[in-house]
């Protein structure tokens, strides 16, 4: 059937340009005959058991090699381990005594408090100041009111728990982030390195960091903080490499005339007018580390996330919904007020003149409240703590809502569900873990090179075979599945309100905040209304995962709308085009690279949030390195985890050749 | 000036500040191999067909102390890296570069560092100004890198800055100043440590026309004053004939000619010049001596033999009979009357005639 579908009369010699056309038929045609015949081969249609090489059980032996045996000379792997964690201990438990617990002398019962927490009130306020000097009183109001809404509702314990771990995180995540990026920005070498070390480490998911810091630090909040600084330093890396690589060529060149020295040059030219960037990267960091606190409460954080776990796992709902708030709205209070620092308009000159309680106002109040709250509070108690009598909860409310909904919806909620699953979720499934595995390998690596050449060809091929080598293929197949569908729907959904937004200002604005808003909240914080409304399966799973990754699909799609060039569209005009026509003839062909672009970005969300589901049901990888976190199986864990990094890489290095040389097809580059 | 850097040798030629010696400056993969094998003729087709990008190819020059050395050419020609080349900011491919005598390029980084603490100054086309500093801060920050005291270096600092006319606007920062007064502050910057040469690259390319004649005569008046060791450069021919005293011009990477702006007029040592200089107005550039006639005997008065024409025109033009010309020494060496102004002043003269190629004892076509 594949020659005949070939015209006749030197079919030969159209080879090299058909040669993919015939790669795709002979493909086709394998795996059909493959599928028919796999009862006389079983080792194509299933991956041979025998066949798998042991890795994951190579990385644990390692692992435990590592910790029991491996000697560095003068010290052993674990004393390593153990004086890490000695280390970082001490900030965070003052952090802790600061914000949740107070400083007390003594152990246990005996403990006698010292010094007592922040008063929550200074708290507030002093956040709200925060707020005032980086942008006004909007944003003020709004820190504040977040802060409030811990107090008053019961979540300021669990809050100030998450508050402490971050504050100790973020320095640590951005200043370890800095210093490699300066290393990777002063030598090509280290540039070189550091490269696929970041790419990996942003494609691995989550919960596949959280397996090895377990194993190696135990569970508690100091490896808690240990995934956290991991976790939130590679984005840092690669801003500040950018942020030193794009001061002007022209200022470095005036620091080495003044005869700066290396350091010299790097601390007080680079680094300070790479400053605007560099914050941008701060702020990337403080949201990461954010997400990772509330998640690592799986390996003992603590905190709100400790909360949302518990009522997750005894289906609290109220609870649930109450500390999943909580979340919400320290995030967007961080997230806007590191925002609000990063844009902060640069010095303007007079303001150095004044005398020093002049030119820092806020400053001055600052110590202020925190003093006078701090003395206040020995002879108020409500003003250190938020009096008890007045807190308010709303998990009833919100328990009763959710009954509410499924009492009277269930029947549409369930009629839904069904039509998806049996109409879009489980045909896909069958479809890919049906597929002989050697027909997927063999497709992804011809697309490969068809899209970048045998390189690519050979990078997509290996990367796919890993994950059958290594006994996860009908887990991988899984994976993609609830991937390939969430990613669709997102699609279906990102990219027609992108469409609408990039022709209307207002509507873009508005859209723009929620997208902004979606892009803030942690991970976690997304399970809580899919689990009450849907409960556990492929099908909340699926309506999570399309709820976090559909921001870059329409963000990517009005930018590439709003940035095809206005005389295109005027010519289009001119030549008589409708509306309808100039957006499917002229604009979305354009703008069709930079949708692409968000479509891969979606992916990489829709991947790291679909690990994430394993909390829901899953039967894919990120079940896989769940349960080998809950059995601290560090191989199994890490394995699983480098499968799903592979994945979002072969999607990555695809989608991104594809744009590439569509771009360079229509001169766009 | 508290350190005049060397002793003037009572000579009319004062020692040369600057020297460069064969430069070559390849980009691309393998240039300094390639330069050694092939030997320093190799043309430009094969440096293209090796791949690599010629900025400055075989640059010899040699800037005086105390004059303004122009370098001019088209954008691309190799003029921002030949000055970088100069000042090490770019390590040459091969070359001799002697900065006061001493190898630059075999310095080692320590005293490369001293050297550019302490004398040598740059003014870039962009400003290069640190943004997060104030103007006092940002002309006292080469100070501050040596080390300097923060009262002594302010101190200092306020000075430059009243000097190039911004005082009061200490405490302003850089995005709050226009483009011109930007300027003024990478100026004070870099004359703040005194240097003993100063490189300015394009420095006023980057403003109005209005504000550049402005900068250009506020440049010439610290000039009078400060009489420093000056390379300078630009692609605009009216500013390099204002301020130069020598000009280079440069083409692909190389150097074409080098002279006054005279020279350069009078006798182009190729089309390339010729066409380069065709649209400068004869009378700025030539010297009474280079147009005057024979010694004449009834005389209205007297001129200068190095004055420009142009300083000259209005005066020998309302007399009927001619000016005498002397030379420095007072004595007569020819004589400018109207019909020797004229042509130049109307754009008649052609330059490269045989005639021009003896100035001293021809005054030109009548
Ligand atoms: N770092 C570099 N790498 C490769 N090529 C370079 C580099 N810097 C300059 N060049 C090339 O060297 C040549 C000379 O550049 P240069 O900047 O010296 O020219 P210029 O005369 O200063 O031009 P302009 O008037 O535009 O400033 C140009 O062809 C330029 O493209
Ligand atoms: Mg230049």
């Amino acid at each position: 059937m594949t020659i005949a579908a070939v015209p006749r009369g030197g079919w030969l010699a159209r080879i090299p340009a058909r040669r993919h056309a015939v790669a795709w038929l002979v493909l086709l045609a394998a795996a059909t005959g493959a599928h028919l015949g796999r009862e006389a081969l079983p080792g194509v249609a299933v991956y041979p058991e025998s066949w798998i090489v042991p890795l994951r059980f190579w990385i644990s032996d390692l692992m435990k090699w590592l910790v029991n045996d491996f000697d560095l000379g003068l010290f052993t792997f674990q004393e390593m381990t153990r004086s890490i964690a000695w280390l970082l201990e001490w900030p965070l438990r003052a952090a802790q005594s600061l914000f949740a617990e107070g400083f007390s002398r003594g152990i246990g019962r005996d403990a006698v408090e010292v010094v007592p927490r922040v008063p929550w009130i200074a708290l507030i306020v002093l956040c709200a100041l925060m707020g005032l000097s980086a942008r006004g009183f909007g944003l003020a109001a709004l820190v504040a009111g977040a802060l409030l809404y811990l107090a008053v509702f019961g979540q300021w314990d669990s809050a100030m728990v998450t508050l402490a771990s971050i504050v100790i995180a973020v320095p640590l995540g951005a200043g370890a982030g800095l210093l490699l990026g300066i290393a990777g920005f002063r030598s090509a070498r280290v540039e070189r390195l550091l490269a696929p070390v970041l790419d990996l480490m942003q494609t691995v998911p989550i919960f596949a960091y959280l397996v090895p810091v377990l194993f190696l630090f135990g569970f508690g909040p100091v490896a808690a903080l240990i995934a956290t600084v991991i976790y939130a330093t590679p984005p840092m890396v690669r801003v500040t490499m950018l942020a030193l690589h794009q001061v002007p060529a022209e200022i470095v060149e005036f620091g080495r005339m003044a005869g700066c020295s290396r350091r010299q040059l790097l601390w007080k030219v680079l680094v300070p007018s790479a400053r605007p960037s560099l914050m941008v990267g701060i702020n990337q960091v403080i949201m990461l580390s954010l997400n990772m606190v509330i998640i690592a409460s799986m390996i003992g954080a603590g905190g709100l996330g400790y909360d949302v776990l518990t009522s997750l796992k005894r289906l609290r709902i109220g609870d649930g919904v109450e500390a999943g708030l909580a979340i919400t709205l320290l995030a967007i209070a961080l997230d806007r007020l590191s925002q609000a620092f990063a844009d902060r308009p640069p010095p303007a000159h007079g303001a150095a003149a004044a005398p020093f309680f002049r030119r820092h106002p806020f400053l001055i109040a600052a110590v202020a409240v925190l003093a006078g709250g701090w003395l206040v509070g020995f002879v108020a108690p409500g003003v250190q703590d938020y009096p008890e009598s007045l807190e308010v909860s709303t998990a009833h409310l919100w328990s009763d809502l959710i009954k509410w909904i499924n009492v009277n919806f269930y029947d549409h909620l369930e009629a839904i569900k069904t039509w998806l699953l049996f109409n879009l979720l489980i045909p896909v499934k069958r479809f890919l873990t049906t597929v002989p595995w050697p027909a997927v390998i063999a497709a992804v690596a011809i697309a490969g090179h068809r899209l970048g050449g045998w390189r690519l060809a050979m990078l997509t091929g290996t990367l796919a075979l890993f994950m059958a080598v290594t006994g996860n293929w009908e887990k991988s197949m899984i994976t993609v599945y609830l991937c390939g569908v969430s990613v669709l729907i997102a699609s279906c959904i990102g990219i027609p309100v992108g469409i609408w937004t990039a022709g209307n200002d207002r509507v873009h604005r508005v859209v723009q905040v929620v997208i902004d808003t979606l892009q803030t909240l942690p991970s976690f914080v997304y399970l809580i209304p899919v689990v009450m409304l849907f409960r556990v399966g492929d099908f909340s799973a699926l309506i999570a995962v399309v709820a976090y990754a559909v921001a870059p699909a329409v963000r990517y799609t009005a930018h590439g709308l709003r940035q095809v060039p206005a005389q295109l569209i005027e010519a289009a005009t001119a030549a008589g085009c409708t509306r309808r026509q100039t957006l499917w003839k002229v604009r979305l062909p354009i703008a069709l690279p930079e949708i692409m672009l968000g479509i891969n970005q979606t992916i990489m969300l829709a991947l790291s949030m679909l690990v994430i589901t394993a909390l829901v049901g899953t039967r894919d990888l990120g079940q896989e390195v769940y349960i080998a976190l809950t059995k601290a199986d560090t191989g199994r864990g890490i394995v699983a985890g480098l499968c799903v990094a592979f994945i979002a890489i072969i999607a990555d290095r695809l989608i991104r050749a594809w744009v590439q040389r569509r771009k360079r097809e229509m001169g766009l580059d | 000036m508290s350190a005049e850097p060397q002793v003037r040798i009572a000579m009319s030629e004062p020692e040369p500040m600057l020297e460069c010696e064969a430069v070559w400056k390849l980009f691309g993969d393998g240039a300094g191999r390639f330069l050694d094998r092939r030997s320093a003729t190799v043309s430009l087709e094969e440096l293209h067909a090796a791949g690599l990008i010629p900025a400055v190819r075989d640059a010899t020059l040699w800037v005086r102390e105390g004059e303004i050395f122009v370098i001019m050419g088209l954008s691309g020609s190799g003029k921002s890296t030949l000055v970088r080349c100069m000042s090490r900011l770019i390590e040459p491919t091969a070359g001799q570069i002697l900065f006061n005598g001493e190898d630059l390029l075999a310095m080692p980084e320590k005293k490369l560092i001293e050297l550019r603490r302490h004398k040598m100054g740059m003014v870039f086309q962009h400003f290069a100004l640190l943004p997060h500093l104030n103007v006092l801060g940002n002309v006292a920050f080469p100070l501050e890198v040596q080390g300097m005291a923060r009262a002594e270096r302010e101190r200092r600092a306020l000075e430059v800055i009243e000097l190039v006319g911004l005082g009061g606007r200490e405490r302003y920062y850089p995005r709050e100043l226009s483009g011109g007064q930007q300027q003024r502050v990478g100026i004070a910057r870099s004359l703040a440590v005194e240097p003993w040469i100063w490189f300015l690259d394009e420095p006023f390319s980057a403003l109005d026309p209005l504000i550049r004649r402005e900068m250009q005569d506020e440049f010439m008046r610290l000039q009078s004053m400060l009489r420093k060791t000056i390379v300078f450069i630009t692609h605009d021919f009216d500013e390099a004939i204002r301020l130069a005293d020598r000009i280079a011009i440069m083409k692909d990477g190389a150097i074409i000619q080098i002279g006054t702006p005279e020279d350069l007029v009078t006798r182009p040592a190729n089309g390339y010049v010729a066409d380069f200089t065709r649209e400068i107005p004869r009378a700025k550039v030539l010297s009474v001596r280079a147009v005057m006639s024979a010694p004449a005997e009834s005389t209205a008065g007297e001129v200068r033999a190095d004055a420009r024409v142009q300083e000259v025109a209005i005066a020998v033009t309302a007399e009927d009979t001619p000016f005498a010309v002397l030379d420095e020494h007072g004595a007569v060496v020819g004589s400018l009357g109207r019909e020797d102004v004229l042509p130049v002043l109307v754009g008649l003269e052609k330059p490269p005639s045989d005639s021009a190629r003896h100035v001293s004892m021809s005054p030109g076509p009548r």
